[in-house]
């Protein structure tokens, strides 16, 4: 068995975004799936299995008894945040593809926008690993990727200029999308340069959004997928990375902290896919923090070790680039919903129908969260 | 400010540092060492542990100047530096901490334009944490 174009999303829908909505997270979950369910032409009664990730509050049980949906006989939750969001989409593939399940929905509802921020939450997360870096005043995950962000512009010379280049193009590509948070707000180099420290060397639009939204997207098998309304876009291939003596986050005591979970990845999904790097006409690249995009323009290969900060240049980023990547503007400039705009987006391109289209896009590559064990996917409509 | 909330196997890291030693976990049978503690070696897949005591001495691999918003006690001290130093005899092993101006000072004491990836530094205890200084 393979899991190679066997099965397709067919559905997608969200919940506006906003720094603040007025409903809960449970009822943006139950309005983001139903809206995906309608895209897909499915009925709730018709699902059967469901995918989420760590750090998501609605659970299984409550979703499935509002919306109504169907006798589940598959339901799984991935692992460490931002990390998980394409692994939902790889776990109902494979139950798909197995026969443990017929029709699957992932999603992701977040209020962060409006509610608690998690590092605040101190005591519980202390003892493994953070004993030994939070009474250090190492306490955010913004600090945490800094301190790697450091070594990384140290050992390669890239520069704040690279990291720019990754926030414009977000921004750019946010400022085409009427959905997008930073929709009407333009930004410039001089408005990044002298932008307020978060913690440096990351400034304030190194960092994403904090978001209230949901987001959903349905999966059928290859065969079912023909009967839906909207283009299939299969999923060919698709990868957790955990790589060996990780550390989530601080991966500083890694034999080599710069090769992080990506790498691992990139190796599986690109193992089991018909195409290469050079192959991929759009990606939508996990994107809390800038650095965390070259370090995976490396870790997938679209460049050698220590080229992501050199690979921004020249626009290689925009539409019309190398790589245009973050179309919708990512989790910097449409909305931080940890990483699930970016799978509805990549489905978006290769339906033709983004609001920043990459002309005739055929094959796009979602990643989920570097720096943490993440999971990606290789997406195409070629049938 | 935040005290490390100790788990069974980083215990003994703390009881040393509070007698002003540092010390990092190693394999009884192999003798690599490994860090952060845990129950068993990565290497041979032995359970028995020492506890090495190391030089004190090495170099900041990275470091960065956190801004506020921050828990309060530490946006009081804001910003200030947090290091990450590679120990000198295993640069492998590498410790978040903070670089002051002497031992007890407060995480801002030193003007973070002091500070250089690279840079000699060794290690200084206070109030049972360990702290570094420029060499
Ligand atoms: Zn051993």
């Amino acid at each position: 068995m393979t899991l190679k174009d066997a099965t397709a999303i067919v559905g997608i829908g969200r919940t506006p975004f906003a720094r603040h909505l007025a409903e809960d997270e449970r009822t943006l979950a139950c309005r983001a799936v139903l809206a995906a369910l309608d895209d897909a032409g499915i009925a709730p009664g018709e699902v059967d299995a469901l995918a989420s990730y760590t750090m998501e509050e609605t659970d299984e049980v409550e979703l499935a008894k509002a919306v109504g949906l169907g006798d589940l006989t598959f339901f799984s939750k991935a692992g460490y945040g931002g990390g998980g969001s394409c692994a939902t989409v790889a776990h109902l593939a494979a139950a798909i593809a197995s026969g443990q399940a017929s029709v699957g929905v992932a999603w992701r509802s977040r209020k962060r926008g409006s509610g608690p921020r998690p590092w605040t939450n101190t005591t519980v997360q202390l003892p493994t690993p953070a004993q030994w870096t939070r009474p250090f005043g190492l306490l955010r995950p913004a600090d945490e990727i800094a301190m790697l962000t450091r070594r990384y512009l140290h050992e390669y010379g890239a520069t704040r200029d690279h990291l720019f280049n990754v926030a414009l193009a977000c921004r750019n590509r946010a400022n085409q999308n009427p959905a997008a948070i930073m929709y009407d707000r333009p930004l410039t180099r001089e408005m990044y340069m002298s932008s307020r420290w978060i913690s440096e060397p990351l400034c304030l639009f190194d960092n994403c959004l904090e978001t209230d939204g949901a987001l959903a997207c349905v999966l059928v098998s290859r065969e079912r997928a023909r009967d839906c309304p909207n283009t299939p876009v299969y999923v060919h291939s698709a990868a957790q990375g955990l790589p060996a003596q990780h550390h989530g986050m601080v991966n500083y005591w890694n034999d080599d902290p710069l090769t992080g979970p990506a790498w691992t990845a990139a190796r599986h999904l690109w193992k089991h896919a018909d195409f290469t790097p050079q192959d991929v006409d759009v990606a939508q690249i996990y994107d809390a923090f800038t650095s965390l995009v070259p370090l995976s323009l490396e870790g997938y290969g679209f460049c050698g070790r220590g080229e992501g900060g050199s690979f921004t240049e020249g626009g290689a980023l925009e539409i019309g680039g190398r790589l245009p990547i973050n179309t919708s503007g990512g989790g910097l400039s449409e909305a931080y919903v940890h990483g699930f705009n970016l799978i509805d987006e990549g489905v978006r391109q290769l339906r033709g129908t983004s609001t920043a289209q990459v002309p005739d896009a055929t094959t796009c590559l979602v990643t989920a969260g570097e720096g943490v064990p993440t999971s990606a996917l290789l997406l195409t409509n070629r049938s | 400010m935040l005290e490390p909330v100790k788990d069974t196997t980083g215990a003994p890291f703390w009881e040393y540092a509070a007698r002003g030693e540092l010390r990092v976990q190693a394999c009884a049978d192999c003798g690599e060492l490994r860090f952060p503690p845990r129950p068993c070696c990565p290497h041979c897949q032995s359970f028995a542990e020492e506890w090495r005591p190391v030089s004190g001495r090495g170099r900041v691999w990275s470091y960065v100047v956190p801004h506020p918003p921050l828990l309060p006690d530490y946006a009081a001290q804001a910003p200030y530096n947090v290091v990450v130093v590679e120990l000198e005899e295993a640069p492998r092993i590498r410790l978040v901490g903070n670089l002051v101006t002497v031992a007890g000072a407060p995480l801002n004491s030193l003007d973070p334009g002091r500070i250089r990836i690279g840079a000699r530094v060794h290690v200084v205890f206070a109030d049972g944490l360990p702290q570094w200084v420029l060499s």
